[in-house]
């Protein structure tokens, strides 16, 4: 290193540079929570996360900071953090996380007039979270690859040979956990089993529904388990006439057209509990929902009664969702299990 | 250099405390996997998904290595031993590449063409990034080799490539070798780029057992594997360093060897350095340049990325990268000085731990520190990001920093001591002056490397922090090309211009010797 042509410049500045870079150090840690500064734990699709805590700090003055993650991370995080958790609120995709927090008595009741805005059977029996949004899990395919007469009846049919190496799932996204809890309960756990090992067979195998979409989308794989926000979301992203993907959607009452129940919760725990409560009426509210309905953020379908759903999207009356109630759908610790047994992950 | 036999218990302190805090994750993961029970274990370790794993990455790396070192010798022969036009040019163009984090090249490329998520794309990916790490050493040998070797071959009668083959190549083995497992190491922790184009390895399938499950038994049974993996090729590396260099034996001045005519093969050559330079540096750059001008809705992020926003994550990213390399160094210092002045058994196995922390990936040090201190005021607190930061780079900054204090004499200090004045004065007036450039070197270097880290930020960033990387992340895993494309563009600019003041001053060789 040739140090000698630097050195009487450095004698001068450089050691108090030094001293400096030191003293950086010590200042004081950024992003440490204030009193009226709410803690969010969300699961949720991180712009629409961002844009809704920036409305709701526009409108309250409350401050939100958000910590965001895979959802069973999430939930599993906050149950090992208990009773000192930093999260106020909970955010997430699927209810089976919800659930699982539940059952371990770490959830607040939500106010009465938040769930009133929402029909009873999307919320917690016991009214510990709410229902904010509702996605249906579809099946993408590629036009060029099958054709729709030949697509499945059920989704059960892809573990069947002949889908061998053309059908491509994302086991370690959360939204498959709650179609492997909705196959056993509906047909039992040893056929579950097997359903997945032809899956695994069968199937390519991505990180997340974004890769999924993205695989049926340029033709190297022919169709995909995906929820439908992602097909639309792919569609938003490279425009309509760029798509060489289509969306197929499982009917009478078929497990492939289940409904997954994005919602919210208060925690136990926390210390702000009004104003986490009012963070959850927000979320159902009828601007809020009116908003997620319009815009090409979200995709979903909004909960609140009476609020239209993205013209993009099926109607929701004409979904034919499996008869499974968000009870039956559990809490995913087995479906994890059962995924691992079957080699998926 | 003199040496003083017995250092201070203070500076064996807190030299001994460093090398064991950077191994602390090492030691906490490795616990854990070991309380697994027999049975849960053999049922996590022996399914068949580990053997996919093991397929795809040890594949990526074999295949990775091979073609860097094939790539990196050719450029570094062409750029040494010929008549090549550009010469200079060349040889700064191959250097660059090491400055764009491979998860820059990967946002690149993957948003280029959505087919290259595969082997093929992924071996694309990071051999584009981590060529210049065989190129760098093996250009470094060929100037420091005696001509005269090449030329006895040549006059013996051997042909320019037997004289390569026979001559040349043999000299260059430890250069080659350590710049091979260089690249073999840092494809096997590498995360992001493998992320984006949605290969897995390991290291992302450690992040997904993460996500089903935040800290499982899982998890750590399978970063114990990644483990072993790293720590073998790290010790070959380290085996392949120590080994006797091909030195020159007399004294007289250097001179470059005679350079060989391209002829006819000039165009080629000077076609296939242009697509190697459009591989490594024109898609990276130019996609981003090329999504920054995409405004229109069909490609951006459904939020607006606004001029507060990419202050906010450009801030923490530097703040942050100062933070941290200042306890870095600071770190460092103890265990450098500690190795430069005094000898002893211990004070080598000091050294060595330091050094083993290279051999730890990223995901793991963040995994283990979740683990260790939730629950504790620690957690998701800044203090145990930049402590991360320093876990995984002291050894990165150590390199730096003996070299630095090896450039102070003792004599100098003794002077100092003998005028009358304290450890801390002389520590002020004499020793820092003497060091404190090469001090500067470490710490930009650790600065840059921490400004392009991805895995333990998106780890542990607390609650709300988010970095140019984070960012990056965040809009390229939601297919959100443009949207990512400012904070990518001001990270790649950061690191280039960084890395260019370093290298000016410090000259390039010296800077990737670590």
């Amino acid at each position: 290193m040739q140090a000698h042509g630097s050195r009487p410049r450095f004698r001068s500045y450089g050691r108090f540079g030094l001293a400096a870079l030191l003293g950086v150090t010590l200042l004081p840690a950024i992003g440490r929570a204030h009193a009226d500064t709410l803690t969010l734990y969300s699961a949720q699709h991180e712009q629409m996360v961002d844009s809704l805590v920036e409305t709701f700090t526009k409108q309250t003055g409350i401050k939100v900071r958000v910590h965001a993650g895979e959802a069973p991370e999430i939930a599993n995080q906050i149950a090992k953090e208990g009773a000192s958790s930093p999260a106020d609120i909970y955010f997430t995709e699927n209810s089976p996380e919800l659930t699982l927090l539940d059952e371990k008595g770490l959830l607040a009741k939500v106010d009465a007039a938040t769930l009133a805005a929402v029909p009873a059977k999307y919320s917690a029996a016991d009214g510990n979270w709410v229902g904010v949004l509702a996605r249906e899990n579809v099946l993408a395919f590629n036009p060029s690859l099958v054709k729709e007469a030949q697509l499945p009846a059920s989704l059960l049919d892809l573990a069947k040979p002949e889908w061998k190496g053309r059908v491509a799932i994302a086991p370690s996204d959360a939204d498959f956990l709650p179609l492997v809890n909705a196959v056993a309960m509906l047909r039992g756990k040893p056929a579950a089993l097997a359903w997945l090992k032809g899956l695994r067979d069968n199937a390519q195998i991505f990180d997340d529904d974004e890769g999924v979409v993205a695989g049926v989308d340029r033709g190297s794989v022919a169709v995909g388990v995906i929820n439908n926000y992602y097909w639309a979301r792919l569609r938003t992203e490279v425009g309509a006439a760029k798509l060489h993907s289509q969306i197929h959607h499982f009917a009478g009452g078929d497990v492939g057209a289940l409904i997954n129940i994005s919602g919210a919760a208060v925690l136990k725990s926390s210390k702000n509990q009004a104003e986490a409560q009012k963070f959850l009426a927000f979320l159902v509210s009828r601007p809020v929902q009116d908003e997620l309905a319009k815009g090409d953020v979200s995709f979903e379908y909004p909960l609140a009664s009476g609020v239209a759903p993205n013209p993009l999207l099926k109607p929701f009356e004409q979904l034919q969702p499996p008869a499974l109630s968000m009870q039956d759908l559990g809490d995913d610790q087995d479906a994890a299990k059962m995924l691992r047994q079957a080699g998926l992950i | 250099m003199r040496r003083v036999a017995r250092p201070s218990p203070g500076l064996f302190v807190a030299a001994a405390g460093a090398a064991l805090l950077v191994l602390l994750p090492l030691a906490y993961t490795v616990a854990e996997a070991v309380q697994v029970e027999a049975a849960e274990a053999e049922e996590l370790l022996w399914r068949p998904l580990v053997g996919v794993l093991l397929v795809n990455t040890l594949g990526l790396v074999l295949a990775t290595t091979a073609i860097a070192a094939i790539l990196g010798t050719a450029c570094a022969w062409l750029v040494e031993r010929t008549h090549l036009p550009g010469r200079r040019a060349w040889a700064v163009l191959a250097a660059v590449p090491l400055a764009i984090p491979p998860f820059i090249t990967s946002f690149g490329w993957v948003s280029l063409s959505a087919g290259l998520q595969d082997f093929a794309g992924a071996l694309l990916v990071v051999t584009c990034a981590y060529y210049p790490l065989v190129y760098l050493p093996v250009a470094a040998a060929l100037r420091g080799m005696d001509p005269a070797l090449e030329e006895s071959g040549r006059s013996l009668g051997l042909g320019p490539w037997r004289c390569f083959f026979r001559v040349v190549l043999p000299q260059l083995r430890p250069a080659l070798l350590g710049g091979m497992l260089l690249v073999a190491l840092n494809v096997l922790v590498e995360f992001g780029a493998f992320t984006l184009l949605r290969f897995r390895t390991f290291t992302t399938e450690l992040y997904a057992e993460y996500r089903t499950g935040f800290d499982g038994p899982g998890a750590s049974l399978l970063a114990v594997v990644l483990l072993v993996l790293c720590l073998a090729f790290l010790f070959a590396e380290q085996r392949v360093r120590g080994q006797a260099r091909y030195a020159r034996i007399g004294r007289g001045t250097r001179r470059r060897a005679t350079p060989l005519p391209l002829g006819w093969a000039r165009l080629p050559v000077l076609a296939g350095l242009s697509a190697l330079v459009v591989a490594t540096l024109g898609v990276p750059l130019g996609m981003i340049l090329f999504w920054l001008t995409q405004h229109s809705a069909a490609a951006t992020s459904p939020v607006a990325v606004s001029g507060a926003r990419l202050f906010d994550a450009a801030f923490a990213s530097i703040w942050l990268g100062l933070a941290g390399a200042a306890v870095t160094v600071v770190l460092a210092l103890p265990l450098g000085f500690l190795v430069v002045r005094h000898e002893g058994k211990l004070i080598v196995v000091l050294e060595r731990m330091a050094y083993l922390a290279q051999g730890v990936p990223g995901i793991v040090v963040a995994l283990a520190l979740i683990s260790m201190t939730i629950g504790t005021p620690l957690y998701q607190g800044a203090a145990l990001l930049i402590a991360a930061y320093a876990m995984l780079f002291l050894p990165l900054a150590l390199v730096s920093v003996r070299a630095a204090l090896a450039q102070a004499q003792i004599g100098l200090e003794e002077s100092g001591r003998s005028l009358g004045l304290g450890w801390a004065a002389v520590a002020w007036r004499v020793l820092l002056p003497l060091a404190g450039p090469g001090l500067g070197a470490a710490a930009a270097l650790v600065f840059v490397s921490i400004v392009t880290e991805l895995t333990v930020t998106l780890l542990l960033a607390p609650i709300g922090t988010k970095t140019l990387a984070t960012q990056v992340w965040a809009d390229t895993s939601t297919l959100a090309f443009a949207a990512a494309a400012p904070y990518a563009a001001l990270m790649a600019g950061l690191s280039l211009v960084s890395t260019w003041l370093l290298a000016r001053r410090f000259g390039a060789s010296g800077l990737f010797a670590g």
